[in-house]
C-alpha cells in the first residue's frame, strides 16, 4: 500500500466531507421518507397538491391495505352494529365496512420464501462452484466463469417468454419452486463471480495446514474456509436477496396467483374509487423491511475487515 | 516414528524445477536438516514428503511402503509452515487444539487440555492462550506454529525454518528444546534452517541441496570435513571455507584449480605473504582477515594474538588441505 500519504484531514475539510455526505443522504432518504409518509396520509392526503408536508397521520392506508371493503350508505350503516375493533373503526369513518382480508399477507409470505430459498440456494451452491474455480484445476476454467456471467448480459425480458414455455411444459409456472430456481439460477452469476473473489483472496495455506493436521479436504473447507469467507458470503446474501426481493419483470410473467410475490401485487391495490396511494405506500413500507434487518443483521460481516497477519507474506 | 524414503523424485512447478531425481532415506528416530539457499527444493522437498504435493516421478516411501495415494493425513505427518499458516478466525489455544480435534485423532477434551498446556509452556506462549492468532507478534505466530506440531505424535515431524523470526536468546532456548523433545520422543525429523549452528547441533544427517538435486547425504562431520564440493563446503562452516587458487600453496595434484581451506586449518608463521586487512576480537577467539596476493582470506588467531591492521604475515596449510577441480568437485 506504497504511494498514498495519509494525512489528518483539516476541520474544513471534515466540514465539508460532513455536509456532502449529509446531502448525499438527504438525496437518497427522500423518496424512501415520502413512501413512509404517504402510508400514513389519507387518500385526500396524499394526492394533495401542493404536497403536504405536515398532515394528520392516519392508519387508512395500512388497514385499506389488509383489508376489501364494501361502501356502505348513511341510512345503511345506521342499521350496523357500532364497529368492534379499531381498523373497523377506521374502515366505518370513511363510509365503508370490512368485506374480508386482501391477499398482501399471503404475497408477502411468497416474498419471503422465494426471496430467503433463492438466496440460500445461491449461496450453497456459489459458493461450493467459487471454491472449485478458485482451487482446483478446471478445464476451460475462463471459458466457464465467462459463460457463467454471461447470462447476466442480457435483460430478464428477453429470456422471459422461453422461460414461460418452459415453465409451463414443467409446471412450473406460478409454484413457489419455480421462482426460487429462476431465481437462484440468475443470482449464481452474481454469487459465484463475488464468492471466487472472497475465497481468492483466502491463502491456500490455511487449507494446507489443515490437511496435515488431519482433516479431509472438504472438512478443512468447511472448518477452516467457510469461517474466513463469512464477510464475503454475508455480503453476497445480501446482494442476492436484494435481487431477487426486488425482482418484478420475471414475478409479472410467472406468477399471478399463489406463488405471486409482492412486487407486481403492490401496484393492483385498488381502493375504493380510484387507485389507493396510501395503501400503495403502506404496501412498500412494509415489503422494506425484512431487507433492512436482513442487511442489519449482517452487517458486523460486512464491516469486519479482511483477515490479516496469520500468514507471513 | 518411521522411516521415510525418497526414490528418484523429480518435481517441477511450471518450467521451475524444483526437484531433480532426489533420493535419500530418513532413518528411523534420526533428525536430518536440509541445507541450501533459496529455490535449492527443501521446501518442496517437505511438502513431497509430507503429500501435499505428489512427485512428478518416483515415490515416497514410508516404512518401505509406497506412499502415493495417502492423503497427509494418512501418512500421519506434523508441519511447521515457514508462513506458519495459523488459523485466523481461532485462538492461539484453539490453532493448538485443532490438530487433536482432527477426525483422525479425537482426543478427549480433558487430554486436549492437559497437551495443549504442557506444549504451552515449553514454548512460552502460556500467556498468549486466549489472544486470537492474528494478535500475535511474527515470533510468537511461529511458536504457535511449532506448538501445533508438538501437540501431535506423529510419524515425522516436518519443520520448515521455524525458529527463524525468533529473537537470539530465544531462539538458543527452543534449538535446545527440540532437540529434547526429538531425542525424548524417539521422533523421526526433517527440519530446514538456514542456520548453520541449527544445522550442526541439532542433526544426525545433513541433506546438501542445489538447485534441486541433492550433491550430499551424511552426518554433520562427513559434510564438515569431507565435502563433495566447492559447493558442499561452503554450506558449513562459520566463517566460511576459504576458496584459494591451487598454486597458492606447493603440493597440489594436477588437474586442481583449487584449494579449500577452513579458518581453523590456516597456520601463521610462513608460507604464501600477505597482510592483515581486519581484526575482529570475539573474546573466545579472533578472526584475522587477511589479503594474500589477489585473494581475501579469513584466519583464526589466538584469542591473545597482538596482529593488528596492515601486518605482515604469512600461511601455510595446518594439515592436508582440500582440493577441487575446475567443476568444484572434490578431488582428494
Amino acid at each position: 500500500m506504497s504511494g498514498f500519504s495519509v494525512t489528518e484531514p483539516s476541520k474544513r475539510q471534515k466540514w465539508f466531507a460532513g455536509i456532502l455526505v449529509i446531502t448525499y443522504a438527504m438525496v437518497t432518504l427522500m423518496p424512501l421518507l415520502w413512501i413512509i409518509a404517504t402510508g400514513f396520509k389519507s387518500p385526500e392526503d396524499a394526492i394533495s397538491y401542493p404536497p403536504k408536508v405536515i398532515f394528520e397521520p392516519s392508519l387508512e392506508g395500512y388497514v385499506n391495505l389488509f383489508t376489501t371493503r364494501t361502501r356502505v350508505t348513511t341510512s345503511m350503516e345506521e342499521t350496523l352494529l357500532p364497529p368492534e375493533t379499531w381498523y373497523d373503526e377506521i374502515a366505518r369513518d370513511s363510509g365503508t365496512v370490512i368485506s374480508g382480508p386482501t391477499r398482501y399477507g399471503q404475497r408477502f409470505t411468497n416474498s419471503v420464501i422465494i426471496g430467503f430459498g433463492s438466496t440460500f440456494f445461491s449461496i450453497f451452491f456459489g459458493t461450493l462452484a467459487a471454491y472449485a474455480f478458485s482451487r482446483f484445476r478446471v478445464p476451460i476454467k475462463e471459458d466457464l466463469l465467462f459463460f457463467i456471467l454471461s447470462t447476466r448480459m442480457m435483460p430478464p425480458i428477453a429470456v422471459a417468454i422461453p422461460i414461460f414455455l418452459m415453465f409451463r411444459q414443467l409446471g412450473l409456472n406460478d409454484t413457489h419452486l419455480g421462482m426460487i430456481l429462476l431465481y437462484t439460477a440468475v443470482n449464481l452469476s452474481l454469487s459465484v463471480w463475488l464468492l471466487k473473489g472472497f475465497i481468492d483472496e483466502i491463502p491456500l495455506e490455511y487449507e494446507e495446514a489443515a490437511l496435515i493436521d488431519g482433516y479431509t479436504r472438504f472438512q478443512a473447507f468447511y472448518k477452516v474456509v467457510l469461517p474466513q469467507a463469512a464477510t464475503g458470503i454475508a455480503s453476497t446474501a445480501i446482494f442476492c436477496l436484494i435481487f431477487a426481493w426486488n425482482e418484478y419483470a420475471f414475478a409479472v410473467l410467472l406468477t399471478s396467483g399463489s406463488a405471486q410475490t409482492a412486487p407486481p401485487f403492490i401496484p393492483t391495490i385498488i381502493g375504493v374509487g380510484g387507485q389507493d396511494w396510501p395503501a400503495v405506500a403502506a404496501g412498500a413500507t412494509i415489503f422494506l423491511i425484512p431487507v433492512m434487518i436482513f442487511t442489519i443483521l449482517l452487517r458486523k460481516h460486512l464491516l469486519r475487515g479482511i483477515t490479516f497477519g496469520a500468514v507471513r507474506k | 516414528m518411521a522411516e521415510f524414503t525418497l526414490q528418484n523424485v523429480s518435481k517441477s512447478y511450471g518450467d521451475q524445477v524444483a526437484l531433480e531425481n532426489v533420493s535419500m532415506t530418513i532413518p528411523d528416530g534420526s533428525f536430518v536438516v536440509l541445507l541450501g539457499p533459496t529455490g535449492a527444493g527443501k521446501t518442496t522437498t517437505l511438502r513431497m514428503v509430507s503429500g501435499l504435493d505428489k512427485p512428478d516421478s518416483g515415490s515416497v516411501l514410508i516404512n518401505g511402503v509406497d506412499v502415493a495415494s495417502q492423503s497427509p493425513s494418512q501418512r500421519n505427518v506434523a508441519m511447521v509452515f515457514q508462513q506458519y499458516s495459523l488459523y485466523p478466525h481461532l485462538s492461539v489455544r484453539d490453532n493448538l487444539a485443532f490438530p487433536l480435534k482432527s477426525p483422525m485423532l479425537k482426543t478427549p477434551p480433558d487430554d486436549i487440555i492437559r497437551i495443549v498446556d504442557k506444549v504451552a509452556e515449553t514454548l512460552q506462549i502460556s500467556h498468549k492462550l486466549d489472544n486470537k492468532a492474528t494478535e500475535l507478534s511474527g515470533g510468537e505466530m511461529q511458536r504457535v506454529s511449532i506448538g501445533r506440531a508438538l501437540v501431535r505424535n506423529p510419524q515425522i515431524y516436518l519443520m520448515d525454518e521455524p525458529l527463524s523470526s525468533l529473537d537470539a536468546k530465544l531462539r538458543t532456548d527452543l534449538r535446545v528444546e527440540l532437540k529434547r523433545i526429538q531425542e525424548s520422543l524417539g521422533a523421526t525429523m526433517l527440519y530446514v534452517t538456514h542456520d548453520q549452528i541449527e544445522a550442526m547441533t541439532m542433526a544426525t544427517h545433513v541433506g546438501v541441496l542445489d538447485h534441486g538435486k541433492l550433491v550430499q547425504f551424511g552426518t554433520p562431520r562427513e559434510i564438515y570435513e569431507n565435502p563433495v564440493s566447492i559447493y558442499a563446503a561452503s554450506r558449513l562452516g562459520i566463517p566460511k571455507i576459504n576458496i584459494v587458487p591451487a598454486d597458492m600453496f606447493p603440493g597440489a595434484p594436477s588437474g586442481a584449480k583449487s584449494i579449500g581451506l577452513r579458518p581453523e586449518h590456516i597456520a601463521i608463521g610462513e608460507g604464501a605473504e600477505g597482510f592483515v586487512t581486519r581484526v575482529e576480537y570475539l573474546g573466545d577467539q579472533t578472526r584475522l582477515h587477511l589479503s594474500v596476493g589477489p585473494n581475501d582470506i579469513i584466519t583464526l588467531a589466538d584469542p591473545h594474538s597482538t596482529f593488528r591492521k596492515g601486518d605482515k604475515i604469512s600461511i601455510s596449510p595446518k594439515q592436508n588441505p582440500i582440493f577441487f577441480d575446475a567443476s568444484g568437485a572434490r578431488m582428494n
